[in-house]
Parts: C-alpha cells; sequence; structure tokens
C-alpha cells in the first residue's frame, strides 16, 4: 500500500477518479457508456474526444520541459496551422474530397514543423532563454493565423475535415484513436530508443551531458519541431471541432493548460525526468475539470479559479524550500560540497 | 610588525556535516598589522573556516574572539558590522552598476530622500585615491578589468568596516601585473593596521605578501609558521602531507620499475595551450603508459587535461593522435578519437543525478552512438552489471537514482560510464578525491590494470603518493606551467617533486 | 602615494577609451527604441495627411494610458530579472471590482483605496510566495493570473456598465494643452511615471532592484535587503496593475472579465522593445515610455494606412521583439562580465 501511496502519479490519479465520482451527484449516469450505430457516446467519451488536443499540446510541452526548457507559442501554432488547413479547404471545389482533406493537413502540419524549427533555431542555436524565445511567436503567431484568415473565422463545409474531431472509426472517436497513436509513437520514440534519456540527461545537468558527449544542441532544436508538430496535429483537430478556423481563439491559453498537465504529472519545471503517463493523467484531469465545471452549471470560466490553486498546490510541493520550511528546519547549511550549477540560469 | 595584542582569535574550532568533520580543533591568531595566509588544498578546511569565522555556518566546536570579547556572528552582515569583511574570488559586485554604486550601494549619501549622486561619487573618489586606485567612480564597473573591480570590492569592504579583512583567493583569476597592484593596496591597507587574512594556493604570492602562515591539512590544523622563517619547499610538504594509509592490495614496486615496455605513442600534444588557461606545453602519452600530473590545486592540471579532451579549445599547437594531427572541436570529437575524460567536479560536470545508475553508466556509449541506435536492454544489463561488479559499486541495484550513492560508488560509476566505451586514453582528474579508503585502493589498482592492458591513462591527484604509486612518467605543472617531466624512476620521490613544485626547478 | 604615473597614464587612455564605450552601450537598447522611434514617426508623416497633427502623439498617450501604467509596473519587476504575467488579469478584476462595488453605492475614492489595495496585497502574496518558496516568477504569476481572472467570473460573466459620476467625469473630461487635450488618465499616468524613474534612478529602493537584477547573489552578500526588495516589485507591479485597472475602467466606462486580455504580452513587449534587458539589471522607465509610443505608432501608422489589417499590429510587434532581444543579446555578450 504504501508503494502505492509513493508512486509519484498516485495523487494526480486520486485526484482524477475524486473528480470523476462527484460527477455522479450531478450527473447520475455519468459512468454510462454506450454503443449506438457502433459508436460509443457518453460523458467519459467525451471527456476523453475534447482531452485529445490539449494532450497532444502537453506531450511536446512534456518533452521540451523536460529539457529544461518552455514552449508558449503552441497555442499561436496551433491557430496557424488550424487557419492554413481551413483556408485551404474553403477554396476547393470540393471541400469534402479525401485529396483536399489530406492536402490540407500536410499542409497545417508543414507550417508547424517550420514554426517548430524556427522556436528551436533561437533557443538551441542563437541561444535565446526558451521563454523569450518562444515568446516572440506566441504574440507574432498570433497575428500571422489573423493574416491567414484575414480577421475572419473562416468556417469550412467539410464532413471529412470534421471527422477528424467528431469522427468514428471502429466505433472509437476518431480524435482519441489519433491521440493515442501520437502518444503511443511518442512512448516508442522517448523510450525504444535512447531520446528520453538523452533528453532527461541534458535537461538535468547540461554540463555533464555535454562532457558526457551528447548533442544537445540538435536534440534540444529536435525537441521543438517535435512540440511544433504536436501543437500543428492539435490545431487541426481543434479547428475541425468546430468546422472553422479563428485566428484569435483557436489554441487560446492551451500553453498554460498544457504547462499545467506537464507540471500535474510530476515533470519538474527544471528540467530532467519526465512522464508521459503522468501529463496523460494530467490532460485528462483539467479536461476532466472543465467538464464537470459545465455540468454543475458554475460559470465554465470560473475553472481557472480551481486551476490556480491547482497549479500553487503543486508548485508548492514540489519546492524544495516550501518542504524544508514545513519541516521547521533551518535552510542552511549544507555539506560544503560544490554545489552543481543551478539548472534555471540561462544566460539571454 | 606590532605583535601586541591579537584582534582575532580563534580557539579549538571544530565544523561537522553530515558524514564529514570539515574542521578539527582549529586555532587561528590574527594580528593588526599583517598579511597572514590561510593555505591548504583543496578539502584542507580553508573555506570552511572562512565561513564560520564570517557567520555563514554556525560554530560546532570552540570559540571566536575579537579584540578580547567573545563574539557570535549570525551572517557576514553582522560580520562586516562588527569589522569584519570578506572579499571573495568571484566578485561579490553588481557589474551593471557604476563603481561609486558599488562601493555605497545600502549606505548611500542621500539628501532630501533621494540618493545624493554628486556626493557618493565624491566620496568613492576621495577614498579610492587614499588606497592608490586609480579609477573614475561615475564608470560603470564592467568597464574595469577583473583586478580593479576586486580592488573596487576591497575598498567598499575597508569603507564599511577597517579591522579585518578576508581575501579569499582574490587573484585566483589575475595575471601578474594585476597581482602587483592588487599587492599595492593591499600592503597600503597593512600599513594603515588592518588585520589581513589572504587565502590562496599561489605560492610565490603568499612569500611575496604575508607575514605568517597557516596551514590546514584535512580539517586540521597543521601549524602556524612565520613566512621568512618557512621555506617554501617545507611549506608544499606541510600543505601535501605524506598519505598515511597502508595500501597492502597494491603492488608496492614503481610502475617503471615493474619493467612495462610501453607501447606506440598514442597522443602527443605539441605546443598545446589556451590563453588565461594554460601555458603551451608538449606532453607524449604511450599506449599501456600512465602519466601523472602534478601540482597544486589551480596549477592547470584540469584545465590541461580540458584541451586533451576538447572540454575546451587550444589556442595554440597541436594535438596528434596516433601520428595524425586531430582538432578536438568538442567531447564529441575527442571520443571519436577514443579519449575519456573523468572530471573533477563530479555533481557539476559528471552525474546526472536524477538519473538511475545503469543510466549514469551508459550516457556516453549512448550519447556517441546517437539517441537512434539505443544500446538495447540486454546488453546495458550485460555491461552495467559486469562493470558494478567488477568495480564493486555498492549498492549493486542498477536501477536507484545515482544521487543515492556514496561518494566513492558514484566516482566508480562514472569510472563505468567511460569504460565502457573502451577509451585508449582514459584522462583521470581527482579521481579519489573524498572518496572513502577502500574505494581509493580499488581505482589505483584498477588503474595499474588498464595499463597493463594497453590503455594509456593521465593520472592527476593532488597527494603525490598516489601519483608516484602509479606513474610511469610524472608531469609536474607550476602557475599554469608544465615545468618538468621527470621519468618515475628510483631516485624519484616526493620530496623531488615537491621541490620541482615549490621552486619550478627539476632537483 | 604615486605609482610610475606614466604608465598608468597610457594604460588609463586605454581603459579611457574602454569605459566610454562602455557607458554609450548601456544606452545601446534605448538609443535603438529612440531611432526607430523617429523612423517610424517620419515614415508616419512621409505618407500619411494629418499624420504631425500633435494630437496624435497625445490620442497615443490617451488610447494607452492605462498600459503604460501597467507597464512601468512590468518594468521593475524585469528589472531584477523577474517577470509578471498577472498583470492583466489583475486589470480585469480591478475593472470588475471597482464596478461592483460602485453600483453597491460605495463612495469613489473608498473604491479606488480598495482596488489599489487589491492589486497590491495579490502582488505581495506573489512576491512572497516567489521570494520564499524559492519558486519560479513564471509559475507562481501565472497562477495569479488564473486565480484573477477566475475570480472576475465570479463575480460576474458579463460586462457591468459604470455610471458612477466620478468615473464618468473622468472618462469625459479633457485637459486642454494649447489646442490639443489630453485626459486626466494620461496625467495621472504621467505622475505614475515620474514617480516611478525617481524610484528607480534616486532611491536605495530603485538601486537595490538593478543591484539585484545585476546579480542577486551579489546582493545578498552586499547586505542588501533582497527579500524585501524582490517582494516590494511585485507589490509595486500589482499597485500599478490595478491603477491601471482603474485608468482602464474610466475608458471603457466598465468592469469586464475579458478586459486587459493578454495585456501581460503587450506591457511585457513595451518593456522589452524599451530597451530593459530581460534578464534584469539594465533598462530605464523612460524606454518604457518609448516602447509605449511604438506600439501605439504600430496602431496608429496600421490605422492611417487602411489597408493593412489590425492583425499585422501582432506580426510588427513579434518582429520588434525580435529584433530587440537579438540586440540585447549581442550587448549582453560583448560587456566583459
Amino acid at each position: 500500500m504504501s508503494a502505492v501511496l509513493k508512486h509519484r502519479l498516485f495523487w494526480p490519479v486520486a485526484a482524477l477518479l475524486v473528480l470523476l465520482l462527484s460527477n455522479l451527484i450531478f450527473t447520475p449516469g455519468f459512468f454510462n457508456i454506450e454503443v449506438r450505430q457502433s459508436h460509443l457516446y457518453g460523458s467519459l467519451v467525451d471527456i476523453l474526444r475534447l482531452s485529445a488536443p490539449l494532450l497532444l499540446v502537453a506531450l511536446g510541452m512534456t518533452l521540451v520541459i523536460a529539457t529544461g526548457g518552455i514552449d508558449l507559442s503552441v497555442g499561436s501554432v496551433m491557430a496557424v496551422s488550424g487557419a492554413l488547413a481551413c483556408l485551404y479547404i474553403v477554396h476547393q471545389p470540393d471541400q469534402g474530397a479525401p485529396g483536399t482533406i489530406i492536402v490540407a493537413c500536410l499542409l497545417g502540419i508543414a507550417i508547424a514543423l517550420v514554426l517548430g524549427l524556427w522556436n528551436g533555431f533561437l533557443v538551441s542555436v542563437i541561444g535565446l532563454q526558451p521563454i523569450i524565445a518562444t515568446l516572440i511567436l506566441m504574440v507574432a503567431g498570433r497575428g500571422l493565423a489573423q493574416l491567414i484568415t484575414e480577421g475572419q473565422i473562416i468556417t469550412v463545409n467539410s464532413p471529412g475535415y470534421r471527422f477528424l474531431s467528431a469522427g468514428y472509426w471502429l466505433t472509437f472517436p476518431f480524435a482519441v484513436i489519433l491521440a493515442a497513436v501520437v502518444v503511443a509513437l511518442t512512448v516508442v520514440l522517448t523510450r525504444r530508443t535512447a531520446l528520453g534519456m538523452l533528453v532527461e540527461s541534458v535537461g538535468g545537468n547540461p554540463r555533464a551531458s555535454r562532457l558526457a558527449g551528447v548533442s544537445s544542441r540538435t536534440l534540444i532544436w529536435g525537441v521543438y519541431v517535435f512540440t511544433g508538430l504536436c501543437a500543428g496535429i492539435a490545431g487541426l483537430m481543434a479547428t475541425a471541432n468546430v468546422s472553422s478556423a479563428d485566428g484569435n481563439n483557436t489554441g487560446y491559453l492551451i500553453e498554460l493548460n498544457a504547462i499545467l498537465a506537464v507540471v500535474i504529472g510530476g515533470t519538474s519545471l527544471a528540467g530532467g525526468r519526465f512522464s508521459i503517463a503522468g501529463t496523460v493523467v494530467g490532460a485528462l484531469l483539467i479536461q476532466t475539470l472543465d467538464t464537470t465545471i459545465y455540468t454543475t452549471g458554475i460559470p465554465a470560466q470560473t475553472t481557472q479559479l480551481f486551476k490556480a490553486i491547482v497549479v500553487i498546490a503543486i508548485c508548492l510541493i514540489q519546492s524544495p524550500a516550501f518542504r524544508a520550511k514545513l519541516r521547521r528546519r533551518p535552510a542552511a547549511p549544507v555539506a560544503p560540497a560544490p554545489a552543481a550549477p543551478s539548472k534555471a540560469e540561462v544566460s539571454l | 610588525m606590532e605583535q601586541s595584542r591579537p584582534i582575532l582569535v580563534m580557539r579549538g574550532v571544530g565544523k561537522r556535516f553530515p558524514g564529514v568533520v570539515a574542521l578539527r580543533d582549529v586555532d587561528f591568531r590574527l594580528f593588526p598589522g599583517e598579511v597572514h595566509a590561510l593555505m591548504g588544498e583543496n578539502g584542507a578546511g580553508k573555506s570552511t573556516l572562512i565561513k564560520v569565522l564570517t557567520g555563514v555556518y554556525s560554530i560546532d566546536d570552540g570559540s571566536v574572539e575579537m579584540a578580547g570579547e567573545p563574539v557570535l556572528f549570525g551572517g557576514p552582515a553582522q560580520a562586516q558590522q562588527a569589522g569584519v569583511s570578506t572579499v571573495y574570488q568571484e566578485i561579490n559586485l553588481c557589474t551593471n552598476l557604476s563603481v561609486a554604486e558599488n562601493i555605497y550601494i545600502g549606505r548611500e549619501p542621500r539628501r532630501l530622500g533621494l540618493i545624493d549622486f554628486r556626493r557618493m561619487r565624491a566620496d568613492a573618489g576621495d577614498l579610492l585615491r587614499s588606497l592608490g586606485i586609480r579609477v573614475d567612480p561615475g564608470s560603470p564597473l564592467a568597464a574595469h578589468s577583473i583586478a580593479v573591480q576586486q580592488m573596487v570590492a576591497i575598498a567598499r569592504a575597508v569603507d564599511i568596516s577597517a579591522q579585518v579583512l578576508i581575501l579569499d583567493e582574490p587573484t585566483s583569476s589575475l595575471d601578474a601585473g594585476e597581482v602587483e597592484q592588487l599587492f599595492r593596496v593591499v600592503r597600503q591597507l597593512k600599513e594603515k593596521g588592518l588585520a589581513i587574512v589572504f587565502v590562496t594556493h599561489f605560492l610565490d604570492q603568499v612569500y611575496a605578501i604575508a607575514d605568517r602562515i597557516t596551514v590546514l591539512r584535512n580539517g586540521s590544523l597543521v601549524g602556524e609558521f612565520r613566512t621568512a622563517d618557512l621555506p617554501q619547499r617545507d611549506l608544499v610538504e606541510k600543505m601535501i602531507g605524506q598519505e598515511l594509509s597502508t595500501l597492502e592490495s597494491l603492488d608496492q614496486q614503481k610502475p617503471a620499475l615493474r619493467e612495462v615496455e610501453a607501447g606506440r605513442p598514442l597522443i602527443e600534444a605539441d605546443d598545446l595551450g589556451r590563453s588565461g588557461a594554460i601555458a603551451p606545453f608538449n606532453l607524449t602519452i604511450h599506449e599501456g603508459e600512465v602519466v601523472g600530473l602534478a601540482g597544486l590545486l589551480g596549477s592547470g592540471r584540469s584545465e590541461l587535461a580540458r584541451l586533451l579532451f576538447g572540454a575546451d579549445r587550444s589556442d595554440s599547437g597541436h594535438l596528434k593522435v596516433d601520428g595524425k594531427n586531430v582538432s578536438l572541436r568538442g567531447p564529441r570529437t575527442a571520443m571519436g578519437q577514443n579519449i575519456a575524460y573523468l572530471s573533477e567536479n563530479r555533481r557539476a560536470d559528471g552525474l546526472v543525478e536524477e538519473l538511475s545508475v545503469r543510466e549514469n553508466i551508459i550516457l556516453a556509449l549512448q550519447a556517441s552512438r546517437g539517441w537512434t541506435r539505443p544500446v538495447p536492454r540486454k546488453k546495458q544489463d550485460e555491461l552495467v552489471g559486469r562493470y558494478v561488479k567488477a568495480l564493486h559499486i555498492r549498492p549493486s541495484d542498477p536501477e536507484i537514482p545515482v544521487r543515492n550513492l556514496s561518494g566513492g560508488n558514484q566516482q566508480k560509476v562514472l569510472l563505468a560510464r567511460w569504460l565502457i566505451t573502451e577509451p585508449r586514453l582514459l584522462i583521470l582528474d581527482e579521481p579519489t578525491r573524498g572518496i572513502d579508503i577502500g574505494a581509493k585502493a580499488e581505482i589505483q589498482k584498477l588503474v595499474v590494470e588498464l595499463a597493463d592492458g594497453g590503455m594509456a591513462v593521465l593520472f592527476i591527484s593532488a597527494e603525490l603518493e598516489e601519483v608516484l604509486r602509479l606513474s610511469h612518467k610524472i608531469a609536474v605543472l607550476r602557475d599554469r606551467v608544465v615545468v618538468a617531466q621527470l621519468a618515475n624512476t628510483e631516485d624519484v620521490d616526493a620530496d623531488r617533486i615537491m621541490t620541482t613544485i615549490a621552486t619550478g626547478v627539476t632537483a | 602615494m604615486t605609482i610610475d604615473l606614466e604608465a598608468e597614464t597610457a594604460a588609463e587612455a586605454v581603459i579611457d577609451r574602454k569605459r566610454r564605450t562602455l557607458t554609450i552601450r548601456k544606452y545601446v537598447p534605448v538609443l535603438g527604441t529612440l531611432v526607430l522611434l523617429c523612423i517610424m514617426y517620419g515614415i508616419g508623416i512621409a505618407n500619411y495627411e494629418n499624420f504631425y497633427n500633435t494630437q496624435i502623439l497625445l490620442n497615443i498617450f490617451i488610447d494607452n494610458a492605462f498600459l503604460l501604467v501597467v507597464a512601468i509596473g512590468m518594468t521593475f519587476v524585469i528589472l531584477t530579472g523577474g517577470i509578471d504575467l498577472s498583470v492583466g488579469s489583475v486589470v480585469a478584476l480591478t475593472t470588475m471590482v471597482s464596478a461592483v462595488t460602485l453600483n453597491h453605492g460605495w463612495p469613489a475614492p473608498l473604491v479606488m483605496i480598495t482596488v489599489l489595495v487589491m492589486g497590491s496585497v495579490l502582488g505581495f502574496g506573489m512576491g512572497c510566495m516567489i521570494h520564499y518558496f524559492e519558486l519560479q516568477p513564471f509559475i507562481v504569476t501565472l497562477a495569479g493570473m488564473f486565480l484573477a481572472r477566475g475570480l472576475c467570473y465570479v463575480i460576474s460573466t458579463s460586462s457591468i456598465p459604470i455610471d458612477d459620476p466620478t468615473w464618468i467625469t473622468l472618462s469625459q473630461k479633457r485637459i486642454p494643452i494649447g489646442s490639443f487635450s489630453i485626459t486626466p488618465s494620461v496625467i495621472i499616468a504621467a505622475i505614475i511615471v515620474v514617480i516611478a524613474a525617481v524610484v528607480l534612478a534616486w532611491t536605495r529602493l530603485g538601486r537595490t532592484v538593478y543591484a539585484i537584477g545585476g546579480n542577486q547573489q551579489s546582493a545578498t552578500l552586499m547586505g542588501l535587503p533582497v527579500a524585501r526588495v524582490k517582494i516590494a516589485v511585485y507589490t509595486i507591479s500589482g499597485f500599478c496593475s490595478a491603477a491601471g485597472g482603474l485608468l482602464l475602467s474610466f475608458y471603457m466606462s466598465s468592469g469586464d472579465p475579458l478586459h486587459a486580455v493578454g495585456m501581460e504580452l503587450d506591457a511585457i513587449a513595451a518593456v522589452v522593445i524599451g530597451g530593459t534587458i530581460l534578464t534584469g539589471g539594465s533598462g530605464y522607465v523612460v524606454g518604457t515610455v518609448l516602447g509605449i509610443i511604438v506600439l501605439g505608432l504600430i496602431q496608429t501608422i496600421i490605422t492611417f494606412q487602411g489597408t493593412l489589417s489590425s492583425w499585422w499590429t501582432k506580426i510588427f510587434i513579434g518582429a520588434l521583439l525580435f529584433l530587440f532581444v537579438l540586440l540585447q543579446r549581442t550587448v549582453v555578450r560583448r560587456t566583459p562580465s
């Protein structure tokens, strides 16, 4: 039992379960899942389906944070990718044609990759602080997205595109399958190759990693590109869900929710060890919170209040200074061993 | 020199950290108008003593008296108010502010509640002039050399409280001219009656400026000496001391006498150097040869090693591997030449603390293969298992985080990291420092075995016994210059090496 | 005590030259902003009729007075090397609290004091968490952002109009300057700017802000009150956000949970474009004012152009951010550490 309690995913999973159970109070049939016309329906399925874009973004964010970085531009990248895809679709004679949709998706993903390359370039080659480097695209990307949509909301009339978010395949929502596939691929990519370990080593101790011959520049660059890719797919999903692209609102504030999901999942903002399972739990927890608040009739926007509390609680739990103060022990002095260089120090 | 009454007396000072006794029954006296050098190798307890004195650490045993009164400082600020100021090796000033502000920040002259910059600059100008420092007080500190910044720090310290001034390795990054500039200021302060503690590891400087020397070793007091009565050679011996442990497991014979036939030259450094780090040097390392580097802390030992590993870029000379010129652009290229480097600072430059023992061991091999070609898990377990067993790494579970291991075992993990890359040249920078005697003997034994197996080893250690026992050849460093290279023959002993370190001339 | 004067004089000449370039280099970012501003203003005058009209410049201040005040608070935070993401939400919360309390009949001065105290307390709380628990400013103020925005929606999910006479007066009054005019908000912003500039340049608090941004560890070892000043900086930012919120509520005559969405980005952009270095320790209030004018000019030019759409603003701001961060990087790199 104590092993279960000590597992780093215990608290997030427990919180998720409590939250799910509390829904029973407001929605008696909350856990009901039924199959209609060989499609899965139910509140739980909805939560899974709606959490797909956040999950994808959080997945990329996990790797970026593991290297000790952060990517604030994911929301803007989503908006750009979704906008470009929708723009292409509305200009085609047959908006529903499979070819159209495939090209649109490829376009969206391609632009997201380019933006990821840009972020990675600024961080790994120019050496800008990740917060600043991605802040640039966070601001400019919104403008870019609106430039693509010309400030309008592009509405597409394409069942095929909508399929990305609302469609069903083999009785499961396609978005869930897609997210699951990307998660699985990421797990394989990081844990079946040496990528995961090298990323953790770069985030855990950049100096030691360099001296052990790890090519951190390429790794860090690649991680930002991967995050761009994830955000791109998420952008397609988010715009498909509403069949329209809105440069202003697609992916709005998702960077913060994604960071939150990663932190809830037990990946430290200082970099190092990351947990993809934790991020999945974190993203589900956030989506469940949103859904729960929605069903209880509390104004949906107040979820932010709960998120604030969660952020503070988790950061305090992670903070060594806080734990030290809880134990009422004087902070200094520690053994006189030479301290490892602070990881937070990234020169501008 | 006025010898009447000491301004500062520390008696029987002891300080313990979890698992370590950092200071044991240390006495220290300081008189007004003297420069008192505090000497010792790494881990001797110099900085701990300073930190206990200034209240950074609490004191476990003993007492501190200032001008006859018992004192106990709660921190550097309190110490400063009582008249004890410290100037650290790392400039602890704000380079983005002006010289005058750095001197007066926190106690600026004010008029009508606002800072009176004009008066502040005038005061700073007077103060600096009185110390013979010629600097425009209005200029930004960043515009000045480290030496000038150091002097500004001293000016600040002196202006705040003018009784005891502690200079903690102030000259580490200064060139000869700058050191002389600094010493002019120090001498002036001495004439004004200040008591100055000078922490350093540069022998020449001690003899140039200090009146007395207190030597610490392994947290204990070796003694207090008048500089005039203590020849350099004796000082070195007192700092380094004699290795008392008996390492029966090791062949006591000198390696050169073991008749090991050194192989082909593997590494040839030809005037390799890096300005500010190490003067150009020539060094040849053969296959199967152990080359020892002897020298005091800060003499350029690690800097030399880092050049050979490409961790720093050289700015002069060439490096040949197997007779072919190579240019080391970074650790990766060095690893491509089968060079491995076990760094001096385990925590900062070696371990990834939150990763497991297995991951830390596999890291360098994996990095050289690239992320797309993972070392298969089975192979990892086999390799890691083999080295955990061979090096007696404890606990032997390779999946626990490496931070949970003791220092000696962490060191063996790092050693294993490099051994599985099957290097041809293994650079070991202080591999036995801060680890227990048993682990130390194991590592020494391993070095002999590796060399017997044909590996070239560059062995860096502050302990001469160890260097003498293991090396075929010994390069002696002094103040960032390779001053001698001796074949480790019968007539070479600790005495000769110490003399070379102390004088720079082969005895 | 004189020491080989000749050698010293020669050496000093070299040092003098080096020092002079360094003194100038300190101002490079701000000068860059000034040059940029002149170029933009020149482009405006050259291309558009009526652009030379001084009222156009004054309008920039009228339309951005609240942002200016918020950016001033942000300048303090960034100078210490921190960041405050909560400002936009605190602005919105201020407008909400003002609107609700005024509608409950609270007297205007009491409302103003209440929200200013509220903003300061929020900032104080975040500052304490950042300092005492050693949390990253980014994440703490992110929580503050969520918290304040969430509280807005707890108060009301929709816009609340303000019809208090004081507010209406402050919103409609025009103060003539020659043949032009400004609003009381501009005066208030100007006063805050002047106070902030004086505090940063001529008080111990201000100089300690620079010292912390230059090297926090040194500042601690020099015995400066690092804890107090760091917390003060976030308190000041909270206060400025509340003050900015008041100005926005004058400007909009309403409280709205959707007010000032994303304003933290505009404020950070203004500070950075104004030449304050994001790692702290270097920058000026006057730079932030210039940064605000640059942002305002971008909007004005885009409005005058007519064919350029509003989203170009964001692209231009992004591009300028990039340019200035690069400029800072080269400046910082060349400075000997």
